[in-house]
């Protein structure tokens, strides 16, 4: 196999079931990541922590909701189940660890955040056992792909995308326009200031963690039916995720959103055009914005 | 003051050294003195990864040994399982295998290695001489390779090259019946998936000389999203898929191409597929995917087989692996070879397995045999099927040929240096 092969990368810009194919499945790549990586920024962005156990939250929230499938055999609680279980224990997570890092040395913060991987992954293996698990599709999406324009489309997929669009929205719109979404701004500016005011800060800490483990969950709930679950899972993704906020810009929402769909999409016209060097370059871009860009492309937006 | 301190000191550790020498001096000899039990020793892997794996391993072990015991134990010998995890790193493997030959005075090795492991164990049999069988790595080369192989260690395994011609030869009989041209491959990105590839496509071509492979895709191992894997083969549009993928990354494969409805455009050949560990978890498992058989009960369809694949999920809740069938295998050849050297002793043990066949629910013909040559296993079952979501999962196998196998074998032995 050629590593170039620049006649099907060309092709596929001007064949239409390539284009609307290829670049569907970009977003579904880049809005699954967008949930992660929102998180892990938002995280960043007001309490400064680089929470490397974001990843298990993805984790804790497919886990959740394979359970709660399996338990009522509907699709939305499992949803519900993974991101509120994912909340809860992220909220007991930074009420009684965290908070005890907040503006210490980044390496003790790491050192907290990986020590909890760890306990996390071997949580999980205690609960649900070490081998792997699969929730499969629910019966509702069972159906075959949508055709659109000769691409191929699978509705579940179309949900997905439309979930996290949402979930987009809603988060810029509240942290924009909202009482609490201003007082999350302020406290990201100047938290001193803000406690000064009499807001509760450790309150607003505990609600923006539980927030992004949120966030995670419901990205592992999503990807539940389509992806099997092993302790561990949230390992990769936490990688992806670093990159697209390296890219995106730590503490922005549109960055990481700008930076989910980039990976995306270079990920899936990637592997048409250059499949052996997708995560190359993937990295590429990331080294790129680290020499020249430190900030990504929004950096410093939200604090 | 100082020098009486000092010769305190030195009159206390002299005195608990002689004391740690005489219990290391007198222990072996009390041990074999009470009883005549044979500890085997197994390392194997236990937790991380591949741990429902190497349990399996464990499980099928001590059921048969449990079995042996209760007739008499080895040659008279009530068998001891020592049996401890490497966590798959082949440094520990080593490391634990040693320690359970040099302290823990096993006098056989049952090796439940991957691959990576199972080299290192091989070069602990060699340093060591005791007699060993390796019960979990396919990697040809370990027997296959005059440099490799050792007089006192045998391999009770299915191997890629077997399960390549057996592949290839029944891929490119239904490539030529249903005129698949066309071919695409997708298999995990290290040496395994590389390697599997690699020689099923040697022997699908050998077989059909007019196949053609228009796409090779090469995810990571244990990646979580497919989806432009997916997508990039749909694009390529091939008659046929061949997938290497194993375990939770083959369910995770099948579960996001199912959505893609892409077993309807293509036929799929997934050698991993038709193993329990795959099988029960997918849950929306596609009718007609094409697999070879790892352990199925239905496969050898004797009566034997059956009873065994139903004792084993009575006894731990779950059905047997690939790996299971092997390890139990490397039990029944153990006793029956000291059987015919009425002997526990590891190099009349090793004597007697060379060219060994034994009555065995596995053996394509009831039987499977130490081939004496290269110490390894053949005539165990081995064949290809298609799918189905439910029990008994691949209803029909068609059986490998053996003779055909053994022929090819041999020449790629040949083209490979080996002999």
């Amino acid at each position: 196999m050629h590593p170039l092969d620049l006649d099907a990368f060309a092709g596929c810009f001007v064949s239409s079931a390539c284009l609307v194919t290829q670049t569907t499945s970009g977003l579904i790549i880049g809005m699954l990541l967008f949930l992660v990586a929102v998180g892990l920024t938002l995280i960043f962005g007001v309490l400064k922590i680089v929470n490397f156990s974001h990843g298990a939250f993805y984790m804790f929230g497919a886990y959740f909701a394979l359970a709660g499938y399996q338990w009522t055999g509907s699709f939305v609680v499992a949803l519900a189940f993974g991101a509120i279980g994912a909340a809860i224990i992220g909220l007991i997570f930074e009420r009684f660890f965290i908070s005890r890092v907040y503006g210490r040395d980044v390496l003790m913060q790491l050192l907290v955040c990986y020590a909890f991987v760890l306990i996390f992954d071997d949580v999980v293996k205690l609960i649900w056992g070490p081998e792997f698990k699969s929730m499969g599709m629910p019966t509702a999406f069972q159906v075959p792909p949508l055709f659109i324009a000769g691409g191929v489309v699978p509705p579940f997929y179309l949900l997905l995308i439309g979930v996290a669009l949402g979930v987009a929205i809603l988060l810029g719109l509240g942290l924009a326009r909202s009482r609490l979404g201003k007082i999350v701004r302020a406290a990201a500016h100047n938290p001193g200031m803000v406690s000064a005011l009499g807001i509760n800060t450790a309150m607003i800490y505990g609600t923006v963690f539980a927030l992004g483990c949120a966030l995670a969950g419901l990205a592992g709930a999503l990807a539940a039916p389509v992806r099997s679950m092993t302790p561990g899972m949230g390992f990769s993704v936490l990688i992806e995720s670093f990159i697209v906020t390296v890219i995106g810009g730590m503490g922005s929402i549109l960055g990481a959103l700008i930076g989910a769909l980039l990976l995306g999409l270079v990920r899936s016209f990637g592997s048409i055009g250059f499949p052996l060097f997708t995560d190359g370059i993937m990295y590429l871009f990331m080294v790129i914005f680290l020499v020249v860009k430190p900030s990504g492309l929004f950096g410093k937006e939200l604090a | 003051m100082t020098a009486a301190g000092k010769s305190g000191i030195n009159r206390r550790a002299t005195l608990a050294l002689m004391g740690a020498g005489a219990m290391s001096v007198a222990a072996p000899w009390v041990a074999r003195a009470q009883a005549k039990t044979i500890k085997i020793g197994m390392p194997t892997i236990l937790s991380g990864r591949v741990a429902q794996l190497g349990t399996s391993s464990r499980n099928a072990v001590l059921m048969e040994v449990e079995k042996l015991n209760a007739a008499g134990g080895l040659v008279g010998r009530p068998i001891e399982m020592v049996i401890r995890d490497s966590k798959g790193q082949p440094q520990e493997a080593a490391r634990v295998a040693r320690e359970l030959v040099n302290t823990d005075g096993c006098e056989l090795i049952i090796d439940g290695e991957a691959s990576s492991g199972s080299f290192a164990v091989q070069e602990v049999a060699r340093d060591l001489g005791v007699l060993c069988i390796h019960t979990c790595s396919e990697a040809s080369s370990l027997t296959a390779d005059p440099k490799q192989r050792i007089p006192n260690a045998f391999r009770s395994v299915r191997q890629g090259i077997h399960d390549s011609i057996a592949g290839g030869s029944y891929a490119a009989a239904i490539a030529k019946a249903k005129g698949l041209k066309k071919w695409a491959t997708c298999s995990p990105d290290y040496a395994y998936g590389r390697d599997t590839t690699a020689e099923f496509v040697t022997y699908l071509k050998h077989f059909a000389p007019d196949v053609e492979i228009i796409s090779e895709t090469w995810p990571k191992l244990f990646q979580p999203d497919y989806t432009e894997i997916i997508t990039r083969i749909l694009q390529a549009k091939p008659q046929a898929l061949y997938s290497a993928l194993w375990g939770g990354d083959l369910t995770s494969y099948i579960d996001q191409a199912n959505i893609y409805a892409m077993f309807g455009q293509m036929e799929v050949f997934a050698v991993n597929m038709a193993d329990y560990t795959a099988l029960t978890v997918v849950k929306n498992l596609p009718k007609g995917i094409h697999s070879g058989n790892r352990y199925i009960k239905t496969f050898p369809a004797t009566p034997e087989n059956a009873a065994w694949g139903d004792a084993y999920r009575a006894k731990y809740k779950e059905y047997p692996t690939n790996w299971s069938w092997q390890n139990a295998t490397a039990v029944m050849l153990l006793n029956e070879a000291a059987k015919k050297a009425n002997s526990t002793d590891g190099k009349k043990i090793a004597d007697a397995l060379r060219g060994l066949t034994i009555k065995c629910p596995f053996g394509a013909d009831g039987t499977v045999t130490m081939r004496a040559e290269d110490q390894t296993l053949i005539g165990y079952a081995i064949g290809w099927g298609t799918t189905i979501p439910n029990e008994p999962y691949v209803p029909d196998v068609k059986a490998g040929d053996w003779k055909q196998i053994l022929a090819l074998e041999a020449e790629w032995k040949k083209s490979k240096g080996y002999t």
